[in-house]
């Protein structure tokens, strides 16, 4: 492993990796538990270790408005925030990608009210998957760290150029003290050069940004973005290989464990996976083959690579840490739903809701997933609702 | 500010023009005035950046534009929290790599300031971003169809405080926009009238002379919303101020100016007549709301007086 181990939790891993990013500005809202990523940066900046503007803002509406400025002006441009922030934050996330920023955005995965929680939930990070953000998901701290600095280097490159979130899981990360590798300033500098800006605000070259579009241009627009983004596939891939190379670390869009052969797969997202990989590892002693996929890349959502990781598994078990309210699955499950439909293998599929609002997923609750899939398998048919772990009343 | 170029007549300003003609605002509108003045009396670099609302959607439709400067719309109620994020990269871009830091100006219409945009204007005075923030009060939402707003004037009849038989139009006062962005604490802030350009003029200048934020509160009749002919649109914002309804003053570091007194008021009937908005105004059910709409007027008249002689 490339650089030197240290002992931080999520939140203030990420402020070092945006440190050494050497950002511009910071525009950032307190809110739990994203908060230590903002006093840490904020830290850094008083104490000269960080040459950059921290604009307090009085919103997170006000944090993501003046990051659009920032970043359309020219600069590197970080900011932070979880649940109500990001729901605050909503409108101007459309616009942010719809004008091509290249903000990076931490969040703190936290549930939304009601009931006032500050625990995780995927809900927030679930809100923002139509805005054409970029979307990552870190499972550790080591991942939040190396993801922040991929994220710069993605949203930047002049063949992306959309804004970027870094996922990680509210407490589980932001507050867990976790060893890491952090690398050296140079090779950070190296891996991440300068920001180059394409088209920023300059008095000496006027442009308009932001215009009107009435029905003669609008739908151009959306669809330019939208094969914009689809063109940003590649790149992040290449960045990933890339980032493999310097650190040792292996980075994909999707990842796998154990998939190759295994009848029956359980797709999971962030901190979870974690869990869901020691449950396999203990089946697979017991002679059981279970696979677990995780997405490193949620926005774009990795298609193709999914369905790869899938091909063997009759029965997927997806799991969301989210409620899609009046909907046929939470959000993860209808991706996945959407993904095999263009199949031909076509696994069973059911939807598994859990760990709502900080609940925790013990690898007793993954078994319970397990022996369900199993079922499943032999009956040939899937539960029609999704199912709830770790919940009172009507536990799977 | 002996060094600042102060102009007498309306011949002494810059001929240039860094806003094109072809825009689409409506005919008699007070709005592309104070645009034109700003550009000029603002000296480059610039960047102007624009709330949601008549300026932006009638000036920049695609792939059109009227802007010769950088001009940026990003939402309705955040242009200041935009125009904060602008100034901060640039101060610390020419800290960093020796960009040029242009001055920010934003024109956002009183919906986007009074209303939606009010905690946003707050956050940036507050945080003392340099930047000139420039409120085109037209009194009601006219982009949208001329809805009630927080700037509309005691009486007036709008769409959403329509005269009723029960209740006779906005019942409530216009919010004191300059005082509350004084209590900020901030170095400079006046209003502006179309019908008094060198006075316009010359605050636009000076408020390019300062550092820190400035808010400028400009009067822009609406023929639209207002209903009256087009071509009286100069006449109705000279007797805004000839009524001492729109006083024209200035803040400068906590002290009052009134630039342009008024020693003789026209009736404030004078002002009304010519608009339908207030056209019930005169009548004789209506006469006590008339009667104190200008009781409220010479109060501030007076409030005013004793602050400029402070």
């Amino acid at each position: 492993m490339r650089g030197k181990l240290v002992g931080m939790n999520g939140d203030r891993a990420v402020a070092y990796a945006v440190k050494q990013a050497d950002v511009d500005v910071i525009s950032a809202y307190p809110i739990t538990p994203q908060t230590i990523i903002v006093e840490t940066l904020a830290e850094y900046v008083n104490n000269g270790e960080l040459d950059a503007a921290f604009i307090p803002v009085e919103s997170e509406h006000s944090a993501l408005s003046a990051a659009v400025g920032a970043s359309l002006s020219g600069a590197r441009v970080f900011t932070a925030t979880s649940s109500q922030g990001l729901a605050l934050m909503y409108e101007i996330l459309w616009i942010a990608a719809g004008l091509r920023t290249t903000i990076v955005m931490a969040i703190g995965n936290r549930a939304l009210s009601p009931n006032i929680n500050i625990h995780c939930s995927h809900d927030d990070a679930y809100a923002a998957r139509d805005t054409g953000w970029l979307q990552f998901f870190a499972e550790n701290v080591q991942e939040a760290y190396d993801l922040t600095l991929m994220a710069f280097r993605i949203s930047e490159d002049h063949r992306v150029l959309f804004p970027s979130i870094v996922n990680l899981d509210g407490f589980i990360l932001t507050h867990a003290l976790e060893g890491l590798y952090v690398l050296e300033d140079s090779d950070v500098k190296a891996f991440l050069p300068k920001k180059e800006p394409v088209n920023p605000v300059d008095p000496g070259k006027p442009m308009t940004y932001g215009a009107l579009d009435l029905f003669d241009w609008y739908m151009e627009h959306r669809r330019q973005q939208y094969a914009s983004l689809e063109s940003a596939r590649p790149i992040i891939k290449e960045v990933f290989e890339e980032y493999s190379n310097l650190t040792g670390r292996k980075y994909s869009p999707v990842k796998s464990f154990n998939t190759e052969g295994a009848e029956v797969a359980v797709m999971i997202l962030g901190s979870s996976a974690g869990t869901a990989r020691y449950v396999a590892r203990k089946l697979a002693e017991k002679g059981k083959k279970i696979g677990v996929i995780s997405l490193t890349q949620y926005r774009p959502f990795p298609a193709k690579e999914l369905r790869e990781a899938i091909k063997d598994a009759s029965v997927v078990a997806v799991m969301d840490r989210s409620v899609s309210f009046g909907s046929p699955g939470a959000q993860l499950f209808m991706d996945v739903s959407a993904t095999l439909i263009r199949s031909k293998v076509r696994p069973l599929l059911f939807n598994v809701i859990y760990g709502l609002g900080g609940r925790d997923l013990t690898p007793a609750h993954i078994e319970k997933v397990v022996d369900l899939a199993e079922s499943v398998m032999r009956r040939g048919e899937a539960p029609e609702e999704p199912v709830w772990v770790g919940v009172r009343g009507d536990e799977l | 500010m002996s060094e600042l170029k102060f102009v007498k007549t309306l011949k002494e300003i810059p001929r240039a023009e860094h806003f094109a003609p072809g825009h689409r605002l409506c005919a008699g509108c007070g709005i592309p005035q104070v645009v034109r003045m700003a550009l000029k009396a603002v000296p480059n670099p610039k960047v102007v950046v624009n709330a949601t609302g008549c300026l932006e959607v009638s000036t920049t439709v695609f792939p059109y534009t009227s802007w010769g400067v950088p001009w940026i719309h990003v939402a309705f109620e955040n242009a200041a929290a935009v125009a904060s994020g602008i100034e901060a990269a640039f101060k610390i871009l020419s800290k960093k790599y020796g960009k040029q830091k242009p001055k920010v100006i934003v024109f956002a219409g009183d919906g986007g300031t009074f209303d939606i945009g009010f905690q946003a204007l707050s956050g940036a005075l507050e945080r003392g971003h340099d930047m000139i923030y420039i409120c085109y009060d037209n009194e009601a939402y006219m982009n949208t169809g001329i809805q009630r707003s927080g700037a509309t004037p005691k009486g007036a009849s709008t769409t959403t405080s329509p005269a009723g038989r029960v209740i006779p139009g906005k019942l409530e006062r216009k919010k004191n926009l300059i005082e509350i962005a004084i209590a900020h604490g901030i170095p400079y802030a006046a209003t502006m009238n179309p019908a008094f350009p060198v006075d316009m003029y010359n605050k636009l200048v000076k408020a390019a002379s300062v550092s820190g934020p400035v808010v400028l509160h400009y009067f822009t009749p609406c023929p639209t919303g207002w209903y009256f002919d087009p071509s009286k649109s100069i006449e109705i914002a000279r007797l805004a101020v000839q009524t001492r309804i729109w006083p024209l003053y200035e803040y400068e570091n906590s002290r009052v100016r009134i630039t342009v007194p008024v020693k003789e008021p026209k009736p404030i009937e004078d002002y009304f007549k010519l608009q339908g908005r207030f056209r019930h105004l005169l009548e004789p059910q209506n006469r006590w709301l008339l009667e104190e709409i200008k009781r409220d007027v010479e109060e501030n008249w007076n409030r005013l007086l004793k602050l400029a002689s402070q």
